[in-house]
């Protein structure tokens, strides 16, 4: 478990449009050795082939392609395609392209991986194996194939109310490498980049990127928030540079708030971080996707992230859940810690099975249960037999 | 009772105000911030209330520098409810009426013409209005060319007089093998042949060139001596594009259209370009500051180059081109004169609209310079952070020159829909709306009102000494 290191990046002072707050982040020595870009797909509707003869199909805006140097030195790349199948761009293939997975080496110094998909997978595959120990009131179905296929609703950026208007009027600062998006003062989603070059280019694409529920939500109802003015104390001041630095003041006090008070949901919180690729100049940086701990009622992100061998964040894209998908990563979770046995589990919970049954079967979960025990607990009554252990 | 008046007084001197600053800068056209819908319905609901609330002074307007989109509306809006006045107010109506439409672009007053038509408002006044103006046009074959429509529009609708053969040339034109009047038999001819569209203006001509199918670089090479000066420099680019030239003399332009044309141009097309390009701008500034070239003292301007002054697809880069002409300007007002964009960045002809407005932080660097005036001009967006700038000039103003030697102005080139006004950066700073930098040494006057302390008194009286100004002076010439 650990935190996200945001060393080197200042916020600067939040811009607003309605519902939405902006915050840019500068970084003040921009990483170039490590760039990203966008690829646009010409087709966005992709499958993925697993390998065990189903596909996995999905419609895809854009993808990134990570670019590193072997000599620390960050060289022009050009050309950078995805598969043959786009060097004739009148050649669009209508088809689905079927590709292996979702990350894949482009070259060999290039890694192609889809915005976001690497946390939506860590979510969605949370505890994917299903019990590990069979329970008598496990369905055999868990047991075998596990929780798939599980579904999460998301909404695509274009859709959040205001978003489209408070990015374009956005006005990009010098050296900015990333941006906090809040809806309603919540923080949505932070989107952090190596170059401020790669920023320019990849600010539209927050339009595109997918959002949770609650942003959706959030960005619909809210009234306009309140931007944060500067505010001098004029008693203080007595002749112009006092002016001056009290106006400085103002902007040092802004960068600290935002940490502490409107980010600190993200920044605060220890994460399970998986490290999926190694990439660079002997392996300086790692690719990874963090999962929150999943508390109940508290502001939970997942998110994938590029970091340098301090763990200081190159890249950064995170993905604010529901209070639904929270309160679902926290039941999968108390599950597989006490073994998927409900018992023990409701006792962790502080609830009966009964209870518990019930909260399985709201969180859409209910296949995995034998009929009889989902039944019984609709009618109050406990039906599993924990005694009678079959091995697993 | 007293009090009660002068309250009232104040409120109606705001509303005025406010009204002068949108019809200044606002044109109904999308801006960055806002659609132009919302611009629109905005500038309408002000259109609306100034009217029936401050009538006079509504009409009045009309000889301030506002646009000429806001002038056709408040001409139309006058008509229009013509019978909701008395006789006196009417006739001094008329005459401010008249003044304006003789300094209004021909194509507009046509198309307000046309807007009159579809209002069905044709009572006798309208009718006299229409017949002094058109009396006033220099050639009537011409108009019934280059404005044909409108001019047909006009003679319909005001039931107005016209030669036989101009009849026939809007009216019946497959009547007459042959005019007297020469413009009209060579619109007979340019039908036919292709040397007989040279001779036509060239807007008229562009849709023969159309129709004959002549390529684009013989048109603009034959027509280049039809084409009025605008036309020269509007056609500069399509000209360069397609391998031939337009003569142009760029010192002859307008400041703030000069400027445009500037920033239309590449970065590197600039840096080849500079001495031309800052000779031009340095000349038009010299004649729009004529007598006063040298007279304001130190001058500070902080002049806002963020990403918002890149305008609308419908004013491109319109709040910079402002920004710049008024640096040129400043720079022949002033005596020694310090410009600071909000960008940090040095080189004037190489602007672009890029990155925030920390407009707070450029006010300390210009004050830094102990100025007797600063000049900002910003569409009041100030970002960051956010509310700096006007806190800034509070301090200023109250803690560290509460002596006024420094006079503070904010001209801003941007109508804020939301607000009704242009958006201001502190209360205590005197605002005013901008369009053309030309304007620049009336608007400072101007924005003295602003600043709330000068009643409805001295409004009225400065506004009526620009009426009449204004009558007077086109009164003797039309």
């Amino acid at each position: 478990m650990t935190q996200l290191d945001l060393t080197g990046l200042t916020a600067e002072p939040a811009q607003v449009w309605g519902g939405i707050r902006l915050v840019p982040l500068v970084r003040e020595t921009p990483i170039t050795d490590l760039r990203l870009r966008r690829d646009l797909f010409t087709d966005a509707w992709m499958a993925v082939e697993p390998g065990d003869g189903s596909y996995y199909a999905s419609y895809i805006p854009h993808g990134f392609v990570a670019d590193w140097a072997r000599d620390g030195k960050w060289q022009a790349a050009y050309g950078t395609q995805l598969c043959d199948e786009y060097d004739q761009p009148d050649d669009t293939p209508v088809h689905a392209i079927p590709m292996r997975r979702l990350v894949q080496r482009a070259g060999s110094r290039r890694l192609r991986f889809l915005p976001l998909h690497l946390a939506l997978e860590g979510y969605l595959a949370l505890h994917f194996g299903g019990p590990s120990v069979l329970w008598e009131e496990w369905a055999k179905r868990a047991v075998s194939r596990g929780l798939s296929p599980r579904a999460e609703m998301a909404y695509v950026g274009a859709s959040v109310e205001g978003l489209d208007e408070a990015l374009r009027i956005f006005e990009i600062h010098p050296g900015q490498c990333g941006v906090m998006v809040y809806t309603a003062d919540a923080l949505a989603a932070a989107f952090v980049v190596p170059h401020p070059d790669d920023y320019r280019a990849l600010h539209s694409s927050l339009l595109q990127d997918l959002y949770g529920e609650l942003v959706y939500q959030h960005a619909y109802y809210s009234p306009p928030v309140r931007e944060f003015t500067a505010v001098i104390e004029d008693a203080r001041v007595s002749d112009l540079a006092g002016l001056r630095s009290a106006a400085l003041g103002q902007l040092d006090a802004w960068a600290e708030d935002h940490d502490r008070h409107l980010a600190g949901g993200l920044l605060d919180e220890s994460y399970e971080i998986t490290q999926l690729r190694r990439m660079g100049a002997a392996g300086r940086y790692r690719l990874s996707r963090f999962l929150p701990p999943f508390a109940l009622h508290r502001e939970q992100h997942i998110g994938e992230t590029i970091t340098d061998l301090k763990g200081r964040v190159a890249y950064l894209k995170s993905m604010r859940l529901s209070e639904n998908q929270v309160r679902r990563g926290h039941l999968l979770s108390q599950l597989a810690r006490y073994d998927w046995n409900l018992e023990d589990t409701a006792a962790a919970l502080g609830s009966s099975p009964v209870e518990l049954v019930r909260r399985i079967r709201s969180a859409g979960f209910d296949g995995l249960l034998k009929r009889h025990v989902v039944e019984a607990a609709q009618r109050g009554r406990w039906d599993g037999r924990p005694s009678s252990r079959q091995g697993g | 009772m007293e009090t009660y008046e002068t309250y009232a007084d104040l409120v109606a001197a705001e509303d005025v105000l406010l009204f002068v600053n949108a019809a200044i800068t606002s044109t109904g056209q999308r801006e960055f911030r806002s659609t132009a819908d919302e611009q629109r319905m905005s500038l309408d609901f002000l259109h609306e209330y100034v009217r029936v609330n401050y009538r006079e002074l509504y009409a009045a307007t009309l000889a301030l520098d506002i646009n000429d989109h806001n002038a056709v509306e408040i001409i139309r809006r006058l008509l229009v409810s013509a019978r909701e006045t008395d006789e006196k107010q009417r006739r001094v109506e008329g005459r401010l009426i008249g003044a304006r439409l003789a300094v209004l672009p021909p194509q507009r007053v046509y198309r307000l013409f046309g807007q009159l038509r579809r209002a069905r408002v044709n009572n006798r006044r309208t009718r006299a209005i229409m017949r002094d103006w058109l009396a006033g046009r220099r050639d009537h074959g011409f108009d019934a060319v280059k404005y044909r429509s409108g001019f047909k529009t006009a003679v319909r609708h005001g039931h107005l007089p016209v030669t036989d053969e101009l009849g026939d040339f809007l009216f019946a034109p497959r009547r007459r093998g042959h005019y007297e009047h020469e413009l009209l038999d060579t619109y007979r001819r340019a039908r036919y042949t292709h040397s007989a569209l040279y001779e036509l203006p060239f807007t008229v001509a562009e849709g023969f060139a159309a129709q004959h199918g002549i390529p684009r670089a013989v048109f603009l090479d034959r027509i280049e001596p039809r084409m009025t000066r605008y036309e020269r420099l509007r056609n500069q680019e399509s000209a360069r594009a397609h391998r031939t030239e337009v003569e142009v003399d760029l010192a002859a332009m307008p400041l703030t259209r000069l400027a445009s044309y500037v920033l239309s141009l590449d970065l590197s097309v600039r840096s080849e370009r500079r001495a031309e390009l800052t000779g031009a701008l340095r000349a038009a500034a010299r004649r729009v500051a004529g007598p006063y070239a040298g007279t304001w003292g130190r001058v500070a301007a902080v002049l806002d180059d963020s990403f918002s002054a890149s305008g609308s697809a419908q004013k491109r880069r319109r709040p910079l081109a402002v920004a710049l002409a008024c640096h040129f300007l400043l720079a022949e007002l002033a005596d020694t004169y310090v410009p600071l964009w909000t960008s940090g960045r040095g080189d004037a002809l190489l602007t672009y609209p890029y990155g925030p407005t920390p407009i707070g932080l450029r006010i300390l660097d210009a004050l830094d310079h102990s100025p007797a005036r600063l000049v900002i001009v910003s569409d009041g967006w100030d970002n960051a952070p956010p509310g700096l700038a006007g806190e800034v000039l509070r301090v200023w103003r109250t803690r560290l020159d509460p002596s006024r030697r420094t006079s503070v102005v904010h001209l801003n080139p941007v109508y804020d829909a939301a607000g009704y006004d242009v958006r201001r950066l502190a209360p205590s700073v005197p605002t005013s709306g901008v369009r053309d930098a030309e304007d620049l040494p009336a608007l400072v006057e101007l924005a003295q009102f602003a600043e709330g302390r000068t009643g409805l008194a001295e409004l009225r009286a400065y506004l009526d000494d620009r009426v009449k100004l204004f009558t007077g002076t086109e009164g003797t010439t039309a």
